[in-house]
Order: structure tokens, then sequence, then C-alpha cells
């Protein structure tokens, strides 16, 4: 079984983001960034799925300049073999990563191509159902529950209300993955930084054209409508001002 | 080509989805402005049918065959791109829901039409749409216009009033069959949620954790809060995910939708997906250590600090 996986790094949203002077971009000279979360799934499906099959995980990220970490990553926590796609100065728009994702997989094997259901920066559409019509694949995205039996797979997909639907998958097919079934496996730091500095990295050059169809006009920080009202102080005064407010309103019995 | 503005209408058990008035009420408001007509695109094996729930509609676009008696992506997708690619609306607008992200983005794929996900709000100016996106985990919004004037938008539940598309009528039903099929997707069976112990749908007070609750031990702080307070304990995903609390005490968008009095945020960051789920509360009140987090847009009040801190000494002001 060929799984393959497709992960990316997004803006840490621990930090501040801040729009910059063109009003148009996030402010990226100081950014930091992590793997993206629903792409850390993915990955521990698919070594799941590996580890009960059989098979080879390879991880794909779109070389950015800076991806070493995030593929070293993959393989320290169990990836077989890790994949530089391309020559990006910063990650792309979702179809400009689809284009380069599938012209890479044109060249590798994959029976099961894995990525997370969406990221947090994914302004033009989540890039599992553009890779699979890219490659004229099938794909099911906000998936749970993956089981391989031959050449297809049964996967959940979840709906509103908790509403689950089931079906099964020809193989090969693209996953956007919700969530795994167990937590992403721990990489130990020293591991990775060992990685970094022993594993050769392979990479796939690949040509495709730019672009989203899409053009931003402006961003901005959403306006809070109703703001809400802030209490300060110790936890202690945050709790007696919640209380008072619950008495005030009738909620909880003065 | 036309003017017009297309819905993907979602429906089950014969029954239209809350997402598709939301969208068709603001389809006929951005139909007057470029003077089209506010399409209702559906699929299914009696997809004709579903016109008396859609009298907001100008006219609707039945996709009708035995074959899509239940939804696939992939069968969605091959009876709709060829559709799609020959009308060519100036907009098509697709619920941000677990299938609507899946068929938007291969439709936008298929059909070479660009694609604007996460919308909280659509406009048209000059002629052509304008949508607002919802990025980072609803911390920034992006605007956008389609290069070739038109494209498909997935719009986020709770973006317009569900009202505005909600009008009595059978509009003219064009029937047409998939011009082609897909099958390398079969439905096996629909799995419905088995009912929990608590209903939080109908619970008026929810102390509701997040992530910020750390781990499983904590639960007990917000399950004496909640008793204290005669309410229940409900959940953002990831706390479903880790097995703290059972999948039915989940709100959002793969969960419930709640509107309790009284909605107590706490750890909770407000991403897009859980906000759908209780933005309608009559009172919410979030607490958390980021003075970004997004909750604070939705809550009335809010208070930076710690819920490790601030549910015991809550809960002893209740006499807990
Ligand atoms: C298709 C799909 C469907 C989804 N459906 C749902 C859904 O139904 N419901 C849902 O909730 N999510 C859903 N999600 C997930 C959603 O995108 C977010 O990932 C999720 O809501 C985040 O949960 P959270 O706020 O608990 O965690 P996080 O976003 O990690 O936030 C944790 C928060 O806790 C704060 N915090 C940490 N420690 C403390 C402390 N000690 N005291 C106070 N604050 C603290 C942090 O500042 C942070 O704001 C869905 C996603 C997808 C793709």
């Amino acid at each position: 079984m060929e799984l393959v996986v497709l992960v990316k790094q997004v803006p840490d949203l621990a930090e501040e983001l801040e729009i910059d002077a063109s009003g148009t971009d996030l402010a990226r000279e100081w950014m930091s960034f992590v793997a993206s979360e629903w792409d850390e799934y993915a990955l521990e499906e698919a070594l799941q799925l590996r580890d009960e099959a059989g098979g080879r995980v390879t991880c794909l990220a779109l070389d950015t300049g800076s991806v070493d970490e995030l593929l070293a990553t993959c393989l320290a926590r169990g990836a077989d073999r890790a994949v530089k796609v391309g020559a990006f100065e910063r990650g792309p728009d979702s179809h400009t990563a689809a284009r380069a994702f599938a012209a890479a997989l044109r060249t590798l094997p994959h029976d099961l191509v894995l990525t997370g259901v969406q990221a947090i920066d994914d302004l033009d559409g989540q890039v599992g159902p553009l890779v699979a019509t890219e490659l004229g694949l099938p794909h099911v995205s906000v998936v749970t529950h993956i089981k391989l039996a031959g050449s297809a797979a049964t996967v959940h997909q979840e709906y509103a209300g908790g509403l689950v639907a089931e079906f099964e998958v020809d193989l090969p097919a693209v996953l956007g993955v919700q969530t795994s079934r167990e937590a992403p496996r721990y990489a130990p730091v020293s591991r990775v930084r060992q990685i970094m500095k022993t594993a050769e990295m392979e990479q796939v050059d690949v040509a495709v054209a730019a672009g989203s169809g899409l053009t931003i006009e402006a961003m901005s920080v959403p306006e809070t409508g109703r703001a809400a009202e802030m209490i300060a102080g110790s936890p202690g005064a945050v709790a007696d001002r919640i209380a008072a407010i619950l008495r005030e309103r009738g909620i909880v019995k003065a | 080509m036309s003017n017009d503005i297309f819905v993907l209408v979602e429906h089950r058990d014969g029954a239209v989805a809350e997402s598709a008035y939301e969208l068709l009420g603001r389809a006929r408001e951005l139909a007057a402005a470029t003077s089209g007509a506010a399409v209702a695109l559906v699929a299914g094996a009696a997809a004709s049918l579903l016109a008396s729930q859609l009298g907001a509609a100008s006219r609707v676009i039945a996709v009708e065959d035995a074959s899509l008696a239940e939804f696939t992506p992939a069968a969605w997708q091959a009876a709709l791109a060829p559709l799609i690619a020959e009308r060519q609306p100036l907009l098509l607008l697709v619920p941000n829901s677990g299938s609507g992200m899946d068929v938007a983005a291969g439709l936008s794929a298929a059909t070479g039409l660009p694609l604007a996900a996460y919308a909280v709000d659509v406009a048209i100016a000059g002629g052509s749409p304008t949508v607002t996106c919802q990025l980072y985990a609803g911390k920034i919004n992006v605007r956008v216009r389609f290069d070739g004037g038109r494209g498909i938008a997935t719009v986020v539940a709770g973006a317009f009033p569900a009202a505005a598309g909600q009008a009595a009528g059978s509009p003219a039903v064009e029937r047409v069959a998939p011009a082609a099929a897909d099958a390398r997707i079969r439905f096996r069976r629909l799995i419905r949620p088995e009912a929990g112990g608590v209903d939080i749908t109908k619970e008026s007070i929810l102390v509701s954790i997040g992530r910020g609750i750390g781990e499983a031990d904590n639960v007990e702080l917000a399950e004496r809060l909640a008793a204290a307070l005669g309410g229940a304990v409900s959940s953002s995903r990831p706390v479903a995910d880790a097995g703290w609390l059972p999948r039915t005490r989940q709100v959002g968008k793969s969960g419930l939708r709640v509107k309790p009095k009284l909605y107590l945020a706490l750890g909770i960051s407000g991403a897009p997906e859980h906000l759908e789920g209780m933005r309608d509360a009559e009172l919410i009140v979030a607490v958390n250590t980021d003075a970004h987090a997004p909750i604070f847009g939705v809550a009335h009040y809010g208070a930076v600090a710690d819920i490790l801190e601030v549910m015991p000494a809550l809960t002893q002001r209740l006499g807990g």
C-alpha cells in the first residue's frame, strides 16, 4: 500500500497576525509557522494504516526553502520517505499547490493520498479535492474512520448534527482527513534535529501554472460586532463579576 | 453565460436544509443587482419534488437520476461540473458544509472557475461578485474578486438570515439528466448519532470547554461549575475528539447547534466551525488567555484569564 501524505505549514495562531502596509497581505517578516493541524491528523492516519496493512508512507511538501523541519518531523514520526516538491518563494494558493502536488504524484506511486481536510489559510479552497480532480481521482473530505479493504477503502464523512455517511471508495483516491483515530504521535525534538542533519530529502521538480483566479482586494481584522465588555482583574475578581452578571440577569438566584 | 446566481441546495430526508434558505435569500438580493435570476440547483433521485420548498428561487434546475439517490462527492461532481461549465452562472453559492466543501473545490478544479472559500459576505460591485472570506480560524477577513468576473463561493453557515430565503410558491422546474456518472464512491449507510444522556440543545445553561481545559482530569472543574449553575457541560470539537466528553456534547459545525440562555465559553478560541453552533446564544461569556481570541468577537462579556483558576472561583461564588 503506497500511502502519500500532503503536508504544509501555516502561520502560528499563538502569535498575533498583522496586516502589512499594502493592506492585501499578512506582515510575513516575523511570522512563525507550524505544521497545519489537519495535516498532522492525515499523517497519523497514514502511519496507522501502514502499520495495519503494510506498505510505505511518503510525505510531500512544496519546497518553500523552509520545509526541512516539517518533513524531518514526518520522518521522525515514522514516515518512510520525504519529498520536496518544486521551488516556491512562499506557500502558494491552493490551486497552484494542487497542480504542483498533482504533477509530483504523476511520478510517484500512490494508492491513497491523504491530506488535512482544510487549512486555516486556504482562501481558494481545500487542496484535497483540487489535487484529486487534477489527477482524475475520486475524493472525500471531512473523513474519519478510514479502513482499507482490498482495492477500496471505507470512510466516514461527517455532517452537521453528528450525522455520518459511510462510503466505499475505489483506490487510488484522495481523502481530506478531519481527525485521526489517535492523537498524532510525538516526535522527540532531538530525533528531528538528528534527521535534519543526516537525512537526504528527495526533490521532485515540477513546472506548473501559478494562480488561483482570485485577486485580493483587502484584508482586515474582523469587526467584533457586539464587542464584548471585558472584565479586568484577578481570577477571583473575574469570578465575582461573572457571578454578579448572572444574578442581575436572573440566570442564577440572587 | 448569464447573470444568474446559482445556489446548490442541500437536502436530506425530503427536506431542504437551512443552508439553502440562507443562500437563496442572499442570492435573490444579488440577482436583483445583476438583473439575473436566483436559481436553485438541486441534485437527487426526486430532486424536482423539492421545488415546493424553494419558493424564493426564480426557477429550479433539478438534476435527477436514480444514481443520485444518496450524496457522493464523485456522483455530484460528475453530474454538476458539465452543467456549471455550460450555464456559466455569474456566481455559484455552495454551503461550506461537509459535503459542500468537497463539491465546491472539485467543481472549481473541473470547470476552471475560481473558488472563494469560507465566505461570510458576498456583494455585487461593478456588475461582478466580491466575496469576503474568513481565514486563520476567524482572525482575518479577506475580500476577493474573481479574475474573470465569475466564480464559486462556499458560504459559512449563519452568514445570511434564513428568513430572507423562505417564501411560498413553487417555481418552474427544469429537469435535466446528469451529463455523466461516476460510481467510484458508493454510499453504504447513514449513521445517526446515538442519543446521549444529556441533550445539550435543550439545556438553558451550558458550561462549554475547549482545548484550554488542558487535560481530562480538569473536566471535573467544569462539571462542578455546571452543577452549581444548574446546567450541563458541552465542548468544542478537540475535547470530544480526545474522548474527554461524548460526541453528543459537541457544539458546532459537525456537532449540534445550541441556543441556551447562557453559554460560558471556557478555553475555546472561537473558530468559525464552533461559532456556527453557538453564536445565537442569549448571553455569551468567554474566558480565554488570548486577548485576540475570536470568541470575544461574539461574546457579550469576556475576560482574559486562566479558566483553571476562574472555574473553581466561580463555582465557589455560586455556592457550589
Ligand atoms: C469540517 C470541520 C468541522 C468542524 N466541526 C467543529 C465543531 O462541530 N465544533 C468545534 O468546536 N470545532 C469544529 N471544528 C474544528 C475547528 O476548526 C477548531 O479546530 C476547534 O473549534 C478548536 O477548538 P478549541 O477552541 O477548543 O481549540 P483551540 O483553537 O486550540 O483553542 C484553545 C483556546 O484555549 C485558550 N486557552 C488555553 N489554555 C487556557 C487556559 N488555561 N485558560 C483559558 N484559555 C486557555 C487558548 O488561548 C485558545 O484560544 C471543525 C473543523 C472542520 C474542518
